[in-house]
């Protein structure tokens, strides 16, 4: 099976995530195992309030299980205080946001170093770093453009260079096309694979469009705090060569 | 390094809403203004009255009739120029006497250096021909010119020679030779000057020519050919001139170094009790500029105190208008925040990041504040006739209080930013 070639870089076992919500609890996550490879492009599929938005979160090391564990290249998040999760989100994490989230004061280039200014790099090489991912992303003319300058699909381009920007272990994307509309989004979405692939990254996308979860290699289906099935769109594939 | 991005990045914020940020400021800058230009006022006259000690010696003390108090509250410090009175007009036999003058330099020869004499002739017009040169006729003793020294360009000073006789010599000034004898001196020493005051004419022969210096709490509106200056006669000729009383109304007395100014001042004003002790209306009053610029600081200062409470108010309404708005931007940017925490931002450097933007707020207001206060302080010093000179421990005072005042009215609004769940922060629409 695809799951036992190269190295897991996320490992989640028996995952619970409970919220109390006056005198009820409310279980987001449900006991939750599974394990994402190195190079990876994953989907995590279910509608709202399946949890899927949970389980991005802490993997993300933003918020901390009840109960279970999360091994990111080879450290335990659960472990952890806050400090160490910011300094761990720092040097391995990417995000990529539904809104995008650049800073409209920045123009692309500042936005995309923004990450490395957390690191104490200097703002040559920052800016060097940005320039170069900025060009991986097909966004050489518009690096001096302020976001309020540029269409949605540039800005998460842009969104997208920043989080390859730290060369992270993982890259997290929150409904990445979310507020594109559905050409941009496929463009988008090659882009995001074409670079994840080139880079050899690791990618995690939430999202509730089955469409756009096609697009990934794994896609992994929530519901009411567990993962029902797990789809290998790489094997679909085999078999459809194969017959 | 992390500081100067830090302000370069709180600069642009604040320049992306500019209108939101003048108005935040407004607050600080009036705060900072008052005071900046009170203390611009305050340290412009001490400075003057600092350069006319200088040029008048801090051992000088002016003694001078007073008229009576009848409830005798009259200030200590006696900070009163002219012998002019309310009411009761200067008799006679008021006035301070030669005789009396004799006495105290007798009396008091060991702390006496020289005696200081003046009477004014009233202002007029120096003419020859169609020229003319506006002056103020001033006669003087000895102990006046000692005072008052005069640069002598050319020719000679008054010696005691024309002081004895009293003739109608005259020391002009340069800008009067300029006027009447183009500039040329030497065929003004010996010219006679014909000199209209009132409608009366008086000659004197030119004996010397001094070089004019501008006061510096002098403010004129006189363009340069209109400039009074001093025609000097001595004394006598003056009186004379006058018809006057052989009496004055004020003297100066120079002390010899070395004696204490404040002991001296009461010693005088005792020796005169015995004349003036009887008479109903007047009294004999000393002081020095030692005594005038501690009475003239301590007005200030009381100045200063009511300004310092006003400007104390409004920098603590300003300070609040500063945290409000810090407030509101935090909510605004809310899920900036967020993004800045997801990708790795410390608590810290979030809270370094919104305490400079309060200080670059407030440090901005200040500049302004300290740049308008210099400006009305000039204003001020310059309507009431002193140069002004802005107070460096003023500035350097603002500056860092302005920086103070940012660091402790943005800490909480950085505090609740750095202080934010990431997540929430996130989800914030």
């Amino acid at each position: 099976m695809a799951e036992e070639k190269g190295k897991a870089v996320i490992q989640v076992k028996d995952l619970y995530k409970i919220y109390r919500v006056g005198d009820s609890k409310v279980r987001a996550l449900n006991g939750v195992d599974f394990s994402i490879y190195k190079g990876e492009f994953c989907a995590i599929v279910g509608t709202s309030g399946s949890g899927k938005s949970t389980l991005l979160n802490m993997l993300a090391g933003l918020e901390k299980p009840t109960k279970g564990e999360i091994i990111i290249a080879g450290e335990h998040m659960e472990t952890k205080n806050e400090n160490q999760l910011v300094k761990f989100r720092r040097e391995h994490i990417g995000f990529i946001f539904q809104s995008f989230n650049l800073l409209g004061t920045m123009n692309a280039l500042e936005n995309v170093a923004l990450p490395l200014t957390f690191q104490g790099m200097d703002k040559e090489t920052r800016l060097a770093r940005a320039d170069k991912v900025l060009n991986l992303v097909n966004l050489k003319k518009h690096k001096k453009h302020k976001p309020n300058q540029m269409s949605g699909g540039q800005q998460q381009r842009v969104g997208v260079a920043r989080a390859l920007v730290v060369n992270p272990e993982i890259i997290f994307a929150d409904e990445p096309t979310g507020n594109l509309d559905s050409n941009t989004s496929e463009e988008v979405m090659n882009l995001m694979k074409r670079v994840v692939r080139e880079q050899n990254q690791t990618l995690v996308m939430v999202t509730h469009d089955n469409h756009l979860a096609s697009f990934a290699d794994r896609i992994f289906h929530i519901k009411d705090g567990k993962i029902i099935k797990i789809e290998d769109t790489r094997e679909n594939l085999k078999e459809q060569v194969n017959e | 390094m992390l500081i100067i991005e830090n302000l370069i990045m709180a600069f642009s914020s604040l320049l992306s809403n500019k209108m939101r940020a003048l108005l935040t400021m407004l607050g600080i800058i009036i705060g900072i203004a008052s005071v900046i230009a009170i203390m611009t006022v305050g340290n412009s006259i001490s400075m003057s009255v600092a350069a006319n000690m200088e040029s008048m010696g801090a051992n000088n003390i002016t003694v001078g009739l007073q008229q009576k108090s009848t409830e005798e509250q009259v200030s200590e410090s006696g900070a009163r120029f002219e012998g002019g009175t309310r009411g009761r007009t200067i008799r006679e036999e008021d006035l301070i006497t030669e005789e009396m003058l004799e006495e105290l330099a007798v009396a008091y020869q060991q702390q006496i250096a020289g005696i200081s004499l003046s009477v004014s002739s009233g202002n007029g017009t120096a003419e020859k021909g169609k020229l003319y040169a506006n002056v103020s006729v001033t006669g003087g003793n000895e102990g006046y010119f000692q005072l008052n020294e005069l640069t002598i360009n050319a020719g000679r000073g008054l010696t005691e020679t024309d002081q004895e006789k009293g003739g109608k010599v005259a020391v002009v000034s340069d800008k009067l030779v300029e006027n009447l004898y183009e500039g040329n001196a030497q065929s003004a020493i010996g010219a006679m000057v014909e000199v209209s005051i009132n409608n009366r004419y008086y000659t004197y022969t030119i004996v010397g020519v001094y070089e004019y210096q501008a006061e510096a709490a002098s403010f004129s509106t006189d363009s340069e050919e209109d400039i009074t200056t001093q025609l000097y006669i001595p004394l006598k000729a003056a009186q004379a001139q006058n018809h006057s009383a052989k009496g004055y109304e004020q003297f100066t007395v120079a002390t010899e170094s070395g004696v204490d100014t404040e002991a001296f001042m009461e010693q005088l004003e005792h020796f005169f009790d015995r004349y003036y002790r009887k008479n109903q209306d007047y009294q004999i009053s000393a002081f020095s500029m030692e005594t005038m610029l501690s009475s003239m600081t301590d007005m200030l200062s009381t100045i200063s105190l009511a300004i310092a409470v006003i400007a104390g108010i409004s920098l603590l309404v300003g300070g609040i208008g500063v945290m409000n708005i810090m407030l509101v931007s935090i909510t605004e940017r809310t899920r900036e925040i967020g993004t800045r925490k997801a990708l790795g931002a410390t608590n810290g450097s979030i809270r370094l990041q919104f305490i400079m933007e309060a200080v670059v707020i407030c440090l901005s207001g200040g500049f302004m504040g300290i740049l308008s206060g210099i400006g009305i302080g000039a204003v001020l010093a310059g309507v009431m006739g002193y140069e002004a000179k802005a107070s460096m421990a003023g500035i350097l005072a603002a500056v860092s209080f302005s920086v103070v005042l940012g660091i402790f009215f943005g800490y909480y609004p950085a505090e609740k930013a750095a202080r934010m769940n990431p997540i929430e922060a996130l989800r914030y629409e």
